[in-house]
């Protein structure tokens, strides 16, 4: 695939936070870490997922206005983020694999609409639904 | 982490800081994972490791409803599913949706919503869905009573004392 959505980011408020949850916690892999200064272009991807990256990025200054930064740091808090959806063949061993390295579960897996889902949170307050792939 | 309200008062509304929004959102998740549980203040209190005395008025100010009210929300929208979506009975939902009271449950979903159980389930069973491409918790989230409204909020007063002056204490 030559053409689509390459990146997507979310806002965290620490990106060593998010980047060893990501990785160490939910497997994925490390795309791009660069700095220039304060600032840091930093992206993830999932393993089975070369097209995609998922960015990690801090809401900051000087890109935004420090009450602008300090908002968005809380609407993130909040768990006022939009919806994320991560899509894995079995959810039940996904949840006891995340749950042993200490993910933050919202939702133990249940099942409905012919599926199994569950729900999670980065340690910013990004808030995850987890749903089985329907064959 | 943050230490509490203490240091971070004096910008206003949002002057919780991120570490402290982050554990009061913790006290609402877990309401949302259990809302038939039992939710009394030292217990949210105690998930977001938060003081007592704080814990109301920061969880107002950082969702802009009081916890108890939250909680409320959360049980009606699970009873309004489960009114749709199964059928079981209506004192069987009273129960399993926390409300320990058949009485209060009728009357609190009447005064919230506008009509019965009863009349919900018969008016939702007429109507083909079509929702099951919206994954669940975002859909459930979509159908939650908005109880901030003034009219709601009249009209739950207006029902008697007993919901009145319980922020504190709890609950429906």
């Amino acid at each position: 695939m030559s053409q689509g959505v390459g990146v997507v980011g979310l806002y965290v408020r620490d990106q060593d936070e998010a980047l060893q949850f990501y990785v160490e916690k939910l497997g994925f892999r490390v795309h791009t870490d660069a700095r220039n200064g304060d600032y840091r272009w930093l992206t993830v991807q999932h393993p089975d997922q070369p097209s995609f990256q998922l960015g990690l990025f801090t809401p900051q200054s000087p890109i935004l206005d420090a009450a602008t930064a300090q908002t968005l740091r809380d609407i993130v808090a909040k768990g006022a983020m939009p919806p994320l959806v991560l899509v894995v063949d079995d959810c039940r061993a996904a949840y006891d694999r995340m749950c042993a390295r200490g993910v933050e579960f919202t939702q133990e897996p249940v099942d409905r609409y012919g599926t199994v889902d569950a729900g999670f949170r980065d340690p910013s307050g990004n808030g995850w639904k987890m749903i089985e792939a329907q064959a | 982490m943050g230490t509490g309200l203490g240091n971070k008062q004096g910008r206003g509304r949002t002057s919780h800081g991120p570490e402290l929004l982050r554990r009061l959102l913790r006290a609402k998740d877990r309401m949302d994972a259990a809302s038939h549980e039992e939710w009394p203040v030292p217990r949210l209190a105690g998930v977001s490791g938060v003081s007592e005395a704080h814990f109301a008025r920061s969880f107002k100010e950082a969702f802009g409803v009081p916890p108890h009210r939250y909680l409320l929300t959360r049980r009606l929208e699970r009873a309004t599913a489960l009114l749709r979506d199964t059928n079981l009975s209506i004192t069987e939902i009273a129960f399993q949706t926390g409300w320990n009271s058949l009485g209060t449950f009728g009357r609190t979903f009447r005064d919230v919503t506008g009509e019965s159980p009863g009349e919900l389930r018969a008016r939702e069973k007429a109507i083909p869905h079509q929702l099951e491409r919206v994954p669940a918790c975002f859909l459930s989230a979509a159908h939650r009573p908005d109880l901030t409204i003034a009219v709601s909020e009249k009209r739950r007063q207006d029902v008697g004392g007993s919901m009145n002056g319980s922020e504190e204490t709890e609950v429906p």
